[in-house]
């Protein structure tokens, strides 16, 4: 079988971008090397780790279950699109501050997947956080100061 | 590992996506949610040569009271069923197991439709839509045929859906009346596939349990109900006695498989344990206003 | 007048949290790791590994593989081989009659584990590699499997390598005192076998490489994930016969190594081959499925423990007997019985006992080869002693706290020799201990576990004391055993022209932020602000030649680097400002950035100053001065084999009696790292390690069958630990210095992870106590082990 290509058009971070890609690329694969955006990262490419979240049409997913070619008109944000428009800006300051990341590797994911829960606006436990956050995996900080991290920001959120 | 070679098709159509899997035969294969079908993929455990990528089809998704009977489309996302009012109103038995469907990232693209369809012995969806009577509406080429759920799953990823049909919709009874339900599962992290579960649906009035379903997954190659099971709790008080009554006549339903984590005993063991459990809550939540979980 | 001690300074960034500059690129995701890089023309490797335990090569049918899409080289283990000086063997001197196979990067003849590497195929994409590794045909003839290690060292147990004789890799025995007469003394002994299943480290970036090689320049230049660059720098070069010192290799940011990343693997050595046989760098990531099989396993252990204990609770003997199931190779350069070997030494290493015995086998099995992780050996010697103390305590009647109180050695009573003839001191067990009490607020924790007990709810309070070995020095193991491992390190710290610094290190950095520790370090030795000094590391084209991280060592080794060679800076200064102001250096000091009068803050001259004298405007300077304005120096350990921490674990569990289930409710940490340098990343050093541990005491298991197929390799199989599951972690410290350097810092890496399994079982084993007679003494601590502790299955 030769391999067949496909033309994707769609939003990242906010600019139009159209490539031809072998179909069977994932969309982090897509990002990554196509775009040059390489915030999202690969741990695993089946599911479990969430290295690769990135949010599509709104909902953060899992980047590497998903082919670029599904994200056809979709609008992509990935870490780096969410850092630039200050979004998160509060969250980034608070990790930092907590120390909630030691290699960084899962911090994209991270933090994709907090600004979700955050955009709950909701009164929340450490232990409601921390089952949000369970499709992460950290092998570093141990999650403490990353619930540290969210619990803050959202207390503050919520006041603000 | 990187995904092997396929073709990629968008069905702009059920009919469109029928006439594929019709042409591609054994080599074609839906793509909905892609949350199970992805890894194995990326994994290259499997090869197909065509998917059909289903996520187009806008009729197949969203949920809707037909008289009593609510109606999920089949492309129908894990989070919006998360967040149905109908399900929670209808469907408290679903509406209790979704939270313990994988992560946020994953019920945001999984399908309802793709949980049925895959048939994973140790998945939440099948188990509670077998204890509550559901129907599978699956669509081929020649048409529409309609599957109760009893007859739909067949074993270790095998189902009643010949391979050119879609399944296109869930219809499961509403919960509203008297009856409750309740779900239990045990993993050994959140969101994980369970080691043992339970969906239990019935009428608890005092302390009487009758028509009580009891269906057990992650055990077998499929959700079980435990036939002998729910005869010994039909009908009788719950009580300690009936307890041991129901879990002697488990062990004639029940053959679990050893797996990774955990032996046949231990799964055998724990079953036991959640059936009680199940009961003692279906009592509470029978003596509750409502009824419903 | 004089010299203030930095850290003694009011405000010394000695002591003090700040924030690290590598986080703030990585939250905006623009950290930069290995496969983040691109070079033009880049290739993609990927392995063809053995479906076999154990098999004998045949044939391998390449020829599809080469004529498919994108290929550009298919290379066999034996064509490797042929580019390579020769095979590692992975053995030290100092251990003893230690037995190791010579191995080539990839499998030549005989595939000995299940995921070796055979066949490497090169081409434009990933992909496209793997596509056409599966086009390579290789016949195999199946081989007997050895996989469980107490048959491997039988007898009549078929051989791995039959040039070695038998199985066994290495045996060794240590002790001091009369055991046998202390246990016919004791009035109680207590014996129980211990199984700990094989894990492996998990890091979430997987191990990469990024080889280039110039063939015009014959440099080589690899990017890498890895702890230790310049060791790779050696080991890379000499494997591929390249000149040592044209071979630089950068370690960007890494995501994770936790000691995976301190070894050299053969896929690595193969890629890197490949970029030089076809002068075009080539990338290749071991993919999560790839790293159950090729990255290093650890920890499979199986250990036999006696104790003699008197009725007042006096540890008087204490003997262990470990069996240690390693892979099919003992992993170059640093071996595979350094597990072993550890868990002889600390095992009961708390203790005041004065007879001890201990004895290791190590055995080869047809599995992926094992290696140092994360508090090697620690985590097993520790649970071990740990809950032979609480069988004790609840033996004699006393208390955990009571029976660790008894039995510690003192705090002041230190230097001392522990059973297993290791030297101690500056340790704190005692001052831990009490710390710990009030940080658990032990008494009224027991009060509530009884009142749960009550109610049908068993919570369950675990104890574990531990002595952790960091910092290993240049006489014990590496340098003295033979293999070209720094155990030293060296700092460069220079002054800049517009007076900035720049600390140049040995030791890297892969987020535990040694970067910034050295940069506090460097600017409170100096006496200039934080952001005027910059770290450099990873790249051992701007380094001095160091061991890199591993065992705990950056700050207790590199940080005392950086502290002298920021002295020596400062020195510099000083005279230099002597000479330039016509005052008596002696007279002076810097503070933030400013040369100022002794006890004074107004500034005289400020560094921007001495750098643009010292660089451009040298006819300010007598004619006889050259400035040096860049001081490296080294450090290293002396008489000390290691420099020991110690602290105590504390754990409080609830245990679903009916299902096995642990909810882990919370945990403390009590340490003593010596001096701080910054209180938040030692803190988050101790909670991520604790995390690890607990990991391997609850969920992690290489899970291996008969025939040696590795059953779970799948993030989905093997169990991680996520946020969920993972309780709060309270962090306490006591500071003693250690008197080896003049920083007085010791390691924080590995105190997290070292006892946390020891804990884990403790409270489990408390939350069960007297409900049937058995207890938990299998990691991981699955529900089935817990319910059949319980009679229940
Ligand atoms: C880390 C992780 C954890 C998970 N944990 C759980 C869990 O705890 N419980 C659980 O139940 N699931 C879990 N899942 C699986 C998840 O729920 C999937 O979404 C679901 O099983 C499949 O749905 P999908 O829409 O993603 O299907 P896909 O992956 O797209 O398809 C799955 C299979 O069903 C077929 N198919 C899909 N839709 C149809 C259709 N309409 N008609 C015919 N055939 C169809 C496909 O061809 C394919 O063979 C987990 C997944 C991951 C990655
Ligand atoms: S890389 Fe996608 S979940 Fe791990
Ligand atoms: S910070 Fe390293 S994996 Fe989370």
């Amino acid at each position: 079988m030769s391999e067949e290509m496909v033309t994707v058009n769609m939003t990242v971070n906010g600019e139009n971008v159209t490539k031809t890609i072998p179909v069977r690329t994932h969309l982090v694969d897509f990002v990554r090397t196509e775009l040059g955006f390489t915030g999202s990262h690969l741990g695993c490419e089946h599911g479990v780790c969430g290295a690769c979240s990135v949010r599509v049409d709104g909902d953060v997913v899992r980047g590497c279950l998903m082919l670029a070619a599904q994200a056809e008109g979709s609008e992509v944000v990935t870490i780096e699109g969410i850092s630039d428009s200050g979004e998160i800006s509060d969250l980034q300051d608070k990790f930092v501050e907590r120390n909630a990341l030691q290699c960084g590797f899962c911090t994209p994911g991270m933090l994709m997947t907090a600004a979700e829960l955050l955009a709950q606006k909701t009164e929340m436990s450490r232990e409601d956080i921390r089952e949000f956050m369970s499709g992460n995996y950290c092998r570093c900080t141990g999650y403490h100061a990353i619930v540290d991290a969210i619990e803050s920001v959202n207390n503050s959120r919520l006041k603000g | 590992m990187k995904a092997p070679k396929f073709s990629y098709t968008r069905a702009t159509s059920v009919e469109h996506a029928l006439e594929l899997l019709d042409t591609h035969g054994d080599g074609g294969r839906i793509l909905a949610g892609g949350q199970s079908l992805m890894p194995t993929l990326n994994m290259r455990l499997s090869q197909p040569d065509m998917l059909i990528d289903i996520n187009g089809l806008d009729d197949l998704k969203g949920i809707s009271l037909d008289g009593d009977t609510v109606c999920i489309g089949a492309l129908t996302r894990h989070v919006e069923v998360m967040n149905s009012d109908i399900v929670a109103e209808h469907l408290p038995l679903i509406a209790e197991a979704m939270p313990y469907v994988a992560h946020v990232a994953i019920r945001n693209r999984g399908t309802i439709g793709g949980s049925v369809a895959l048939a994973d012995p140790a998945a939440e969806m099948p188990a509670c839509i077998l204890a509550l009577g559901a129907t599978l509406v699956v669509q081929g080429s020649a048409g529409k045929r309609e599957i109760p759920v009893e007859e739909f799953f067949h074993g270790l990823f095998e189902t009643a859906r010949a391979d050119n049909e879609l399944l296109v919709e869930i219809r499961i009874p509403s919960q509203k009346g008297d009856k409750v339900s309740v779900f239990l599962e045990l993993a050994r992290r959140h969101g994980d596939f369970a080691i043992a579960g339970i969906a239990a649906y019935g009428s608890v009035s005092g302390d009487t349990v009758t028509d009580m379903r009891l269906v057990y997954f992650a055990s077998e190659d499929k959700p079980t109900i435990g036939a002998n099971a729910s005869a010994a709790l039909n009908g009788k008080n719950w009580s300690d006695e009936t307890k041991e009554a129901v879990n002697t006549a488990l062990e004639s339903d029940l053959e679990p498989m050893a797996n990774l984590h955990g032996s046949a005993a231990m799964k055998m063991h724990l079953q036991k344990v959640l059936t009680g459990r199940a009961m003692d809550t279906a009592v509470v939540r029978a003596s509750g206003a409502g009824g419903a979980a | 007048m004089g010299f203030i001690h930095p850290y003694e300074r009011p405000n010394s960034y000695i002591g003090r949290t700040l924030p690290r500059s590598r986080a703030m690129r990585a939250v905006a995701g623009r950290g930069r790791y290995t496969d983040d890089i691109t070079l033009p023309r880049t290739l993609h490797a990927a392995f063809v590994r053995s479906p076999y335990a154990h098999a004998k090569i045949l044939n391998i049918e390449t020829a599809a593989a080469k004529a498919a899409d994108g290929v550009k080289l298919v290379m066999t283990g034996a064509e490797l081989a042929e580019m390579c000086t020769g095979p590692w063997v992975g053995t030290l001197t100092v251990f003893d009659k230690m037995k190791a196979e010579p191995q080539y990067p990839m499998a030549v003849d005989r595939a000995c584990w299940h995921g070796e590497a055979v066949v490497m195929v090169v081409a434009e994409t990933r992909a496209q590699a793997e596509d056409a590794g599966e086009l390579v045909t290789i016949d195999y003839e199946e081989l007997p499997v050895v996989i469980r290690k107490e048959k491997a060292i039988l007898p009549d147990s078929p051989v791995i390598h039959p040039n070695l004789g038998d199985n066994i890799a290495w045996e060794k025995t240590l002790g001091t005192g009369d055991v046998d007469k202390a246990f016919a003394e004791a009035d109680h002994v207590l014996e129980e076998t211990f199984e700990f299943g094989r894990h492996t480290a998990v890091s979430l970036e997987p191990r990469i490489v990024l080889a280039d090689y110039d063939p015009g320049t014959e440099h080589l230049t690899i990017h890498t994930s890895s702890q230790c660059p310049h060791m790779i720098e050696t080991v890379f070069a000499r494997t591929l016969g390249v000149p040592e010192h044209k071979v630089r290799i950068i370690a960007p940011d890494v995501g994770g190594s936790f000691g995976l990343k301190i070894h050299t693997f053969g896929d690595e050595v193969a890629a890197t081959a490949a970029a030089i046989k076809l002068a075009r760098p080539v990338k290749f990531v071991a993919d999560r499925l790839e790293s159950f099989v090729s990255d290093i396993h650890a920890r499979e252990n199986r250990v036999h423990a006696k104790i003699g204990v008197m009725n007042d609770g006096t540890l008087v003997a204490a003997e262990i007997d470990d069996l240690s199931g390693v892979g099919a190779y003992s992993q170059f350069p640093r071996t595979s019985v350094f597990e072993a070997n550890q868990i002889l030494h600390i095992t009961f290493g708390p203790y005041k006992h004065k007879n001890y015995r201990a004895k290791a086998t190590v055995a080869y099995l047809n599995a992926v080869p094992t290696s140092q992780y994360r508090a090697v050996g620690h985590p097993i010697g520790i649970t071990v002693a740990e809950h032979m103390m609480d069988w004790a305590a609840d033996v004699t009647g006393l208390d955990p706290f009571d029976i660790r109180r008894k039995n510690v050695m003192e705090d002041d009573s230190y230097p001392q020799i522990i059973g297993s003839g290791l030297p101690m001191k500056d340790l704190s067990h005692q001052a831990c201990l009490e710390k710990l009490f009030g940080l658990m607020n032990y008494e009224e924790l027991r009060a509530e576990q009884a009142e749960f007990r009550k109610k049908g709810i068993y919570r369950g309070i675990g104890l574990a004391s531990f002595i952790k070995g960091t910092a290993p020095s240049p006489v014990g193991f590496y340098g003295a055993g033979g293999a070209r491992i720094a155990a030293q390190d060296a700092t460069t710290v220079k002054l800049e022209p517009a007076g900035g610094v720049i600390v140049a290190l040995g030791v890297t950095d892969q987020g535990q932020g040694v970067d910034t520790v050295m940069e506090q370090i460097a600017a409170a030795a100096i006496g200039c602000s934080m952001d005027m000094v910059r770290a450099i590391s990873g790249d051992t084209d701007a380094t001095p030649y160091g061991g890199g991280t591993y065992a705990s060592r950056a700050t207790a080794i590199g940080g005392e680097a950086t502290y002298q060679a920021a002295l020596d800076l400062r020195r510099e200064i000083l005279h230099m400002a002597g000479i330039l102001l016509q005052t008596d250096a002696e007279e002076l000091d810097i503070v933030d950035g400013n040369v100022v009068d002794f006890g004074s803050t107004e500034a005289r001259i400020p560094l921007s100053e001495i750098g643009r004298i010292g660089h451009f405007q040298l006819g300010e300077l007598p004619n006889d001065y050259q400035p040096i304005l860049s001081h490296t120096r080294r450090y290293r350990l002396q008489d000390s084999p290691y420099i020991y921490t110690n602290g105590i674990h504390g754990a409080y569990v609830e245990v679903d009696v009916d299902t096995g289930w642990i909810k882990h409710l919370k945990h403390w940490v009590v340490e003593d790292c010596g001096r701080i340098i910054n209180p938040q990343l030692a803190d988050e050093q101790i909670r991520g390690g604790c995390v690890q541990g607990l990991g391997g005491a609850l969920y992690e298991h290489c899970i291996y069958d008969d025939a040696g197929q590795l059953q779970n390799g799948t993030m989905a199989d093997y169990v991680t630990p996520m946020a969920y599951e993972m309780p709060d972690i309270e962090v306490g410290h006591v500071e003693t210095p250690t008197s080896e350097s003049e920083l007085g810092a010791k390691g924080a890496g590995e105190s997290g992870t070292g006892a946390a399994p020891g804990v884990m079982m403790n409270a489990v084993n408390d939350a069960i106590k007297g409900l049937t007679s058995g207890r938990v003494t299998e990691q991981p601590i699955a529900p089935e082990v817990v319910l059949k502790a319980l009679g229940k299955i």
